[in-house]
């Protein structure tokens, strides 16, 4: 499969409608949404597209397109800064992902008023650097498409978002930009030791490194690109950034920035330094599995709704680097399933908080209570995510983390007992949560809630299409995922290719 | 002996463009005034295109105190661009706020021809005058305002350092004339190998057991006098910890000459720089180097943490500026006597940085100059609400600040890299690291001031939208444009700068094959 054009797309139509949006005048507000809406359609077309047509038989990576973009200067050899694109089995659903997430951020997003023509310019600017990072192979774009994707945060909470927003803010981004340093250095340590005079990853891939150099920097990608994937003990500017942030940006935030830091482990860490995970990966199983635990006990003693998704967050994630330290088949399937699961379920969370602010403009749980008489979708949608979050059967979130904890059986039971456990405590606070505030006594001040606008509810519709297609009918997910963990370096088969589908007979 | 003057041309010119302003200005009293600063940019312009076509080719010495080549010509045309910007970002200001307009823009245009004789000296002592009619320029500019008490502070102290920093610099070249009997580069550098090959001999006999051979005398001298002109070029630079001037003089001086203080003297200042250390006393490269490290570390780090804690925007810029210096440094340090190739790198990447680090500077100054003619305010709190009042001012100002943070679209993310990658590649993993970490202290700073602009609503009595003058503002819209292009695709700018840094390292090549040879 040759049509590379199609990835360069993802990034061509949001770079561009930024730019159009830019031309726009601010009054034009309308225009301004429009102009949103048509290039998150058009991306999110081309993001099925790709994920369809990638043929799962032939794995690898597809799509492949290459550029020259500065080569032959001095260091630089042949290729030694290409725009270079790619997806594999991997990249594949994560660009799905970005694709129904963008969609619903810009419908949710529908609704703001304020400086709406800058909003809009930031979000694709975010938008267009998430999906960089997911199909780029090349080092320096990787990283560039990886800083623009952290960078709008900072202005996005500042101007748009409330509760704390100026701490919340500077606390995400000097986190995010620190461990971005991390990477920084470890792509030069990479590129000075493989002296090869490239950034290609195709290349970095092929080249052997040491084991001490490799254990050397393996945390320098691991640490820093954990710290967005909410690492423990760096996790903080999570809840933080996600209470802060205005409702679509937390949906991106938790939706899909978050999953670049597991996805940046999997590509810089395991891809290039595979000689480092020995050593490193059991490290990052401990700490995924701190913060699983720790995230979920955490989230049952907030009374901020927003507070509660955001540790939720921390904790799936802790779920999802708990399954890429298994480094096994299964435990690093299910960490790819999670990330795409908990990121539509995450996405669809804070998209129904936001509804529910926009009008009540609190988020103390303990004031709301019988909201299912007012606004009965929200009650069923938020009540999908809440269950897809603690794992029931039929929902995306069970078929993930069967995955990682099948996965984790196998190599640290104890840990699995942890995540296990962890997944319980998510019960508590889920249900905690629906018991109290959709059904419950009804509090009569909320007499003026209104349903849903329609804008979220489209949303809302987008975002739980897969959460119950990737439930009942997983293998489509599988079938690109699996292929491609099993070729990762240093990943172990267990019963050779031994997936869920075949667990159940298929 | 021959002498092929119309190599010179540009610079006769500038120098007749100079006179014409300032004898206009006599003649002319009823022009407004603002068409003596219109006259000078175009003035500038012409003469930077022209310079472009004509001499782009050329490759000649005059005599050997001068050198035409592309690297000569690239700075010509870098310089009498940033002349011509300023020009433009100060014509409104200066109507406004300053007298004796002609005068005004002929300093502006004696300090350029400064400049471009500095960038074309192949010799010490044309180098040092150079840096004098640069600097005396200068000196007058900073205290352009007189009635102002800190213009005036600000220009002494400039002027005092300046002199003092100008009497080391002066004795490191005689130390050096002193030991080596020339002051021309290209007898300099086989000289420095010829010492070097000296200690070599030494070490060896030494090792060998035998009796001592002739020590080498001249080793301490021309390490001595480098230190001395390192020191000096330290001053002018602003490199910590000879940095003391540069907030007051920056906070002191009309704004545009701030920003041309910042971005011309730096840039000549380097281009000096870059000359001198890869024509001369690159083959010493081992000797200094450690030295030149040290400052650049220390530079990058006083410079980041000193503007966490400004307030007043000139004065965070003077900061900023001196941390970007360090970053610049880290260019020189990646220069490598043994590997011409990666010498070559180092000094295109540090030409790159410095041509995206102006053009980004310039940017920011267009733009506070513009809100300082509205407001007569320079404090980052008097920033707050300006996207409200003028979106384009805001926007141009954030996206400047990120690309001086490293950010990507903009230039400086391109070109940090590059100039980072160069010092990696010569073995200063740390010194780089320190530079990526530093640069991440800096978005703070960066940010607190783009927080003010588009978090705050405007307050005070006037905050109503306001326009910003034609020609000012396409100068900033070119200028921002430049940021993105070089952020996006410095290929084709890399390229020219890496056919202009090929005849830096000419005679290197031929010296140390000669060493290899032997």
């Amino acid at each position: 499969m040759d049509a590379g054009e199609a990835l360069l797309l993802l990034v061509l139509i949001p770079g561009a409608a930024m730019l159009l949006t830019i031309l726009v005048p601010s009054r034009h507000a309308n225009v301004v949404r429009w102009i949103a809406l048509i290039a998150t359609t058009a991306t999110l077309i081309d993001s099925i597209w790709i994920f369809a047509v990638y043929d799962f038989a032939q794995g690898g990576y597809q799509f492949d397109l290459q550029y020259p973009w500065i080569e032959n200067i001095g260091f630089l050899g042949e290729n030694g800064i290409s725009l270079h694109l790619a997806v594999d089995g991997i990249a594949a659903p994560m660009v799905l992902l970005n694709g129904l997430v963008g969609f619903a951020g810009v419908l949710v997003s529908w609704k703001i008023t304020h400086r709406v023509k800058d909003f809009f310019i930031l979000f694709m600017a975010l938008f267009t650097g998430v999906y960089g990072v997911y199909i780029g192979q090349d080092l320096f774009f990787w990283f560039f498409a990886y800083e623009l994707a952290v960078l709008p945060m900072y202005l996005l909470i500042v101007i748009w978002g409330s509760t704390n927003k100026e701490y919340g803010a500077m606390k995400l981004t000097m986190v995010l930009v620190g461990g971005s340093v991390l990477i920084f250095v470890g792509i030069f340590a990479v590129f000075a030791e493989a002296g090869a005079g490239t950034f290609d990853m195709a290349v970095l891939r092929d080249i052997e490194f040491g084991r001490g150099f490799a254990n050397t920097f393996f945390p320098f990608f691991m640490i820093g690109c954990g710290v967005l994937a909410g690492l423990f003990p760096f996790h903080t500017w999570s809840p933080d950034g996600h209470v802060a942030a205005p409702t679509a940006v937390s949906m991106l935030h938790a939706g899909v920035l978050m999953k670049l830091g597991a996805f940046g482990v999997i590509r810089l860490g395991m891809e290039i330094l595979p000689a480092g995970t020995d050593f490193w990966m059991p490290v990052l199983l401990v700490l995924g599995g701190v913060a699983a635990v720790y995230g979920a006990i955490s989230a049952i003693h907030q009374t901020d709704l927003k507070f509660v998704i955001g540790y939720s967050s921390v904790s799936h994630m802790g779920f999802v680097l708990m399954g890429l330290g298994t480094m096994n088949n299964i435990g690093v399937n299910g960490a790819v399933l999670q990330m795409f699961s908990h990121g539509v379920m995450t996405a669809l969370f804070f998209a129904m908080v936001g509804g529910l602010y926009d009008q009540a403009h609190t988020r103390d749980i303990r004031v709301f209570g019988g909201l299912v008489r007012k606004m009965p979708l929200f009650v069923i949608f938020f009540g999908i995510a809440g269950l897809t979050s603690l794992g029931l059967p039929g929902l995306s979130g069970f078929v993930a983390e069967f995955h990682i904890f099948v996965g984790t059986i196998d190599t640290f039971p104890l840990f699995a007992a942890l995540g296990i456990l962890s997944a319980a405590l998510t019960a508590i606070y889920v249900l905690r949560l629906m018991g109290r505030a959709a059904l419950g006594p009804f509090n009569p001040r909320w007499d003026n809630l209104k349903e849903l606008t329609r804008w979220e509810i489209a949303a809302a519709i987008v975002l739980i299409a897969p959460i119950i297609a990737m439930g009942i009918w997983p293998d489509p997910f599988i079938d690109r995922i699996a292929p491609t963990v099993a070729e990762l370096p240093g990943v172990d088969q267990i019963g050779g290719l031994f997936t869920l589908s075949s667990l159940t007979g298929r | 002996m021959d002498l092929e003057y119309q190599l010179i041309i540009p610079e006769f010119v500038m120098a007749g463009l100079a006179v014409v302003v300032i004898a206009a200005a006599l003649m002319f009293r009823q022009v407004d005034q603002k068409w003596f600063g219109y006259f000078t940019a175009a003035g500038l312009a012409v003469i930077a295109i022209v310079t472009a076509v004509a001499y782009w080719n050329t490759n000649d010495d005059f005599g050997t105190v001068l050198a035409v080549d592309h690297f000569t010509v690239l700075f010509r045309v870098f310089f009498l661009g940033i002349a011509f910007f300023t020009v433009m970002a100060a014509v409104q200001f200066a109507g406004d706020r300053l007298k004796n307009h002609a005068e005004f823009y002929g300093l502006i245009v004696f300090a350029t021809l400064g400049m471009m004789l500095l960038a074309a000296s192949r010799e010490l002592l044309t180098a040092y005058l150079s840096l004098e009619l640069l600097s005396f320029s200068f000196y007058i500019l900073v205290g352009f305002n007189k009635l102002n008490p800190f213009s005036n502070e600000g220009s002494l102290k400039y002027m005092l350092l300046g002199a003092f920093s100008s009497a080391l610099m002066l004795y490191g070249i005689s130390l050096i004339y002193g030991v080596t009997g020339t002051t021309t580069y290209s007898a300099i550098g086989p000289d420095v190998v010829e010492g070097t090959r000296n200690i070599a001999d030494q070490l060896a006999s030494f090792a060998g057991g035998s009796g001592g051979v002739d020590p080498d005398a001249t080793r301490p001298g021309l390490l001595i006098g480098l230190v001395l002109i390192t020191a000096g070029l330290g001053f002018k630079v602003s490199a910590v910890p000879f940095h003391q001037w540069t907030p007051d003089a920056y906070q002191g001086a009309p704004l545009p000459i701030t920003a041309f203080l910042s971005a011309g003297g730096k840039a000549a200042a380097f281009a000096f720089f870059l000359r001198l250390f890869s024509e001369a006393f690159l083959p010493a490269a081992a000797e200094w180097v450690w030295f030149v490290g040290i400052l650049a570390a220390v530079t990058m780090i006083v410079g980041n943490l000193m503007a966490l804690q400004q307030t007043n925007f000139k004065r965070l810029m003077a900061y900023s500026s001196i941390s970007q210096v360090g970053y610049l440094l880290v260019g020189i340090v990646a220069l490598n006597a043994a590997d011409i190739g990666q010498s070559q790198d180092a000094a295109s990447a540090l030409v790159l940085h410095l041509i995206g680090y102006v053009t980004t500077n310039i940017a920011v100054f267009a733009a506070i100059i513009a809100f300082y003619n509205r407001t007569g305010r320079d404090d980052i709190i008097d920033l707050r609400g300006l996207a409200e009042r003028q979106p384009f001012l805001a926007f141009s100002i954030a996206a400047a600040l990120f690309s001086l943070a490293g950010m990507p679209l903009f230039a400086g993310f391109a070109t940090k890299f590059i100039i980072f990658q160069a010092a990696f590649n010569n073995g200063f993993l740390w010194l780089g690291a320190i530079g990526v970490t530093v640069s991440f202290v800096s978005l703070y700073y960066y940010l607190m001031v783009i927080k003010q602009m588009y978090l705050y609503e405007p307050e005070g009595s006037d905050r109503a939208r306001f326009h910003v003058s034609r020609p000012l503002a396409g100068a900033l819209v070119v200028l921002v444009a430049g940021v993105l292009f070089i952020g996006l695709y410095p290929t084709p700018l890399f390229d020219v700068i890496h056919s202009s840094t090929e005849g830096l390292f000419e005679q290197a090549a031929a010296l140390s094959a000669s060493v290899v040879g032997n």
